[in-house]
């Protein structure tokens, strides 16, 4: 298929790996902060090829996977509320909170309804003018925009009942609490490809001037994880940390500023609390207070009671690259992906896993 | 009105030769021509969505499937039932469509349906129509072919390409409509199984229906404790779906499949047996994706396309489309 085999080529895969090999001169530790290169990296079995002392850990970058138990317990919480719907995406009904998965509070009478897109909640809303339906939105800057775009046409419809539940989170600044982390003892990071799409280069820099540590903006194939990875070795052996797209064919330096400002009308910079790392200052998204009469938190009376997280899970630790899974006493045992405890074996982009699945248990 | 339904409907669409399908309770058969051989049954209940989609309908599904159960234990079909559940306000348009399509695909897999029921539900408490058949079939005598089969040495065929039955039905499911030419391969296996059981020994046979030809493989390997490895380049996967799965985040391995087959073969058996499988019409892009193996018992390895190994898991629940 053009556009796709040209980037697993054995050939050229072979010729990368040899490069690689020939400048690794020393152990290096790269992490790939999202999600879907994790699984691109168990599926085409590049863990295998790679020289044994080059380690790529996964990252926070799985949206499903950083939820916060708080979160999935107001998202329960609403679903349980007379004449209100929840719409989500499929894999976050599965996340558990501290009592209930929304699919436990589904079975349990709570609507809950399971969406492809934004716009498919906001339909739902248009033909029962009846019901609130919220949509829980979770997702990084790939999906915020389509998002802060529903709500905008929510609006100009004069849709009334449309509200969202913003449980969004922005990269970068996890990336700075997962550099502030010592043990963690990065070289650099594959940069997420489709959030890059996106916010451009500009908010990687503090990487390269701030920690002296390379970054590169990945694509999605084996042959583009596999150039990354030679890429982010010659910036730390040649002394010159920056931030380079590998990934031309989709991201530009300056992203795309139409999506950008689509989300900037509606949405503003937060605190955000991350499944198992914690609030990270400024790494969440929040509807500005002109448009509170959508936000699900401001409208609706939501009562929780205190969120815990599940004991002896140590998907915190694994969200930080600090532990791999299978150092998990749960991995595989409890935790499977059919009866997921953490949030890190549900989503099919978690660390968890694709471990499991692919076998590098 | 259902005196009418099955009288003006049912019996017309379905009875063939076979004098049994009428107003009597039981259909009455004798096997004595089948002396010495062994009786397959296998029943299945079809509550595919949308019922039409390109390729088929949940009619020639429901025929096929029940057909493909019994051939992949070597059995020749020869009876099926089947019984409806029809949601009220159901279109009987589509009814007769569906009962056509039945009619044909056995016909075509040359079985015959001898009994059926139908029951007419309340609106709501159905999604349109739901069907179950039963099947009877005939193992000839001497021959053993089970999932538990595989021996070390063995090849493995499949017949075809994977993953579009599964992709032209998600094509037209609501709220993910798309484009596309992805026809389902609904179609009935006997016909190339027993050309398979002539040409060569076979050790094992499943058709990858849901959970895809990854499920199937993961059991084969389990139930016979036996090492599987497969390439991932010789994986037969049409343009379009590989397309559409690249585009939805799903992996073909996983999807499901109506009208094909995975065999284990004895390595000295594998040049005949794919030979007659290319020459029949439903076998015609049968080809080798790998080899059977005593270790690591179990488990089901992949050497990708770039030249890694990783394993290959049974699907635990639905393939979802990813978020981003």
């Amino acid at each position: 298929m053009k556009h796709v085999d040209e980037y697993r080529d054995s050939a050229l895969a072979r010729v990368l790996v040899d490069g690689i090999r020939q400048v690794a001169d020393r152990p290096f530790k790269f992490m790939e902060v999202c999600g879907s290169h994790t699984v691109a990296i168990f599926k085409s079995g590049i863990r295998d090829l790679l020289p044994r002392n080059i380690s790529l850990i996964s990252g926070p970058g799985c949206p499903v996977c950083v939820t916060s138990v708080e979160d999935i317990d107001k998202a329960a919480a609403i679903a349980g509320m007379d004449g209100v719907v929840l719409a989500t995406f499929g894999d976050m009904v599965r996340v558990p909170g501290s009592r209930v998965s929304l699919q436990k509070a589904k079975a349990d009478g709570a609507d809950v309804r399971v969406v492809y897109s934004p716009f498919d909640a906001l339909k739902l809303a248009q033909s029962d003018p009846s019901r609130k339906v919220v949509f829980l939105a979770a997702g990084f800057e790939t999906t915020s925009p389509a998002v802060a775009a529903t709500l905008g046409r929510a609006i100009e419809a004069g849709v009334k009942n449309f509200l969202l539940l913003s449980v969004h989170k922005t990269i970068p600044g996890a990336m700075r609490a997962l550099l502030d982390t010592p043990e963690l003892g990065l070289d650099g990071f594959i940069c997420p490809g489709h959030v890059s799409t996106i916010i451009g280069t500009a908010p990687y820099r503090f990487i390269a001037d701030e920690y002296r540590r390379a970054a590169v903006v990945s694509g999605f194939e084996p042959l583009d994880i596999l150039q990354s990875t030679l890429m982010l070795i010659e910036q730390i052996r040649e002394g010159r940390p920056s931030v380079e797209i590998q990934y031309r064919r989709a991201v530009s330096e300056e992203g795309n500023p139409v999506a950008r400002g689509v989300l900037g009308r509606y949405f503003e910079a937060s605190d955000a609390n991350w499944r198992g790392i914690g609030v990270i200052p400024g790494s969440g998204l929040k509807l500005k207070t002109e448009y509170a009469a959508y936000d699900a938190e401001r409208v609706l009376d939501i009562k929780i009671g205190e969120s815990r997280e599940t004991r002896g899970c140590i998907c915190g630790m694994v969200l930080k690259g600090i532990k791999n899974p299978p150092e998990c006493r749960l991995f595989g045992k409890a935790c499977t992906p059919e009866t997921p405890v953490g949030a890190c074996m549900v989503s099919f982009e978690g660390s968890c896993a694709a471990y499991y699945k692919y076998g590098a248990r | 009105m259902m005196r009418e339904l099955i009288e003006e409907l049912f019996l017309p669409a379905l009875k063939g030769e076979c004098a049994c399908l009428g107003s009597d309770d039981s259909a009455v058969l004798s096997l004595a021509e089948f002396s010495g051989g062994r009786l397959a049954l296998t029943t299945d209940t079809y509550v595919v969505s949308p019922v039409f989609f390109p390729g088929g309908n949940i009619g020639d599904l429901a025929v096929n499937g029940t057909v493909n159960d019994l051939s992949m234990a070597g059995a020749r079909p020869l009876y099926l039932t089947a019984g409806f559940v029809v949601e009220e306000g159901f279109p009987v348009a589509d009814l007769a469509k569906i009962l056509d399509s039945m009619k044909k695909a056995a016909d075509r897999a040359d079985v015959m349906i001898v009994a059926g029921d139908t029951k007419v539900v309340e609106h709501g408490k159905a999604d349109g129509i739901f069907i179950n058949t039963a099947g009877a079939g005939m193992v000839p005598a001497g021959l053993d072919i089970t999932a538990r089969g595989l021996k070390p040495g063995d090849v493995l065929i499949v017949s075809g390409t994977i993953g579009d039955h599964g992709m032209a039905v998600l094509s037209k499911r609501e709220g993910l409509d798309f484009e596309s030419d992805i026809k389902s391969d609904s179609a009935p296996l006997n016909g190339l199984v027993a050309d398979m059981i002539a040409a060569g020994d076979i050790n094992a046979l499943r058709d990858p229906t849901r959970g895809g030809l990854a499920s199937t493989l993961v059991e084969f390997a389990s139930e016979s404790g036996v090492g599987i490895v497969i390439d991932e380049s010789s994986l037969p996967v049409r343009e379009p779906v590989r397309g559409a799965c690249e585009i939805l985040g799903l992996d073909p391995l996983y999807v499901a499949n109506e009208g094909k087959l995975v065999a284990s073969v004895p390595r000295a058996a594998a040049k005949t047996v794919l030979a007659a499988m290319r020459k029949n019409a439903v076998g015609r892009e049968s080809t080798i994706i790998g080899e059977v193996v005593a270790e690591p018992a179990g488990k089901v390895l992949m050497k990708t396309i770039i030249g890694g190994t990783r394993l290959v898991d049974m699907l635990s629940g639905e393939q979802l489309p990813r978020i981003c």
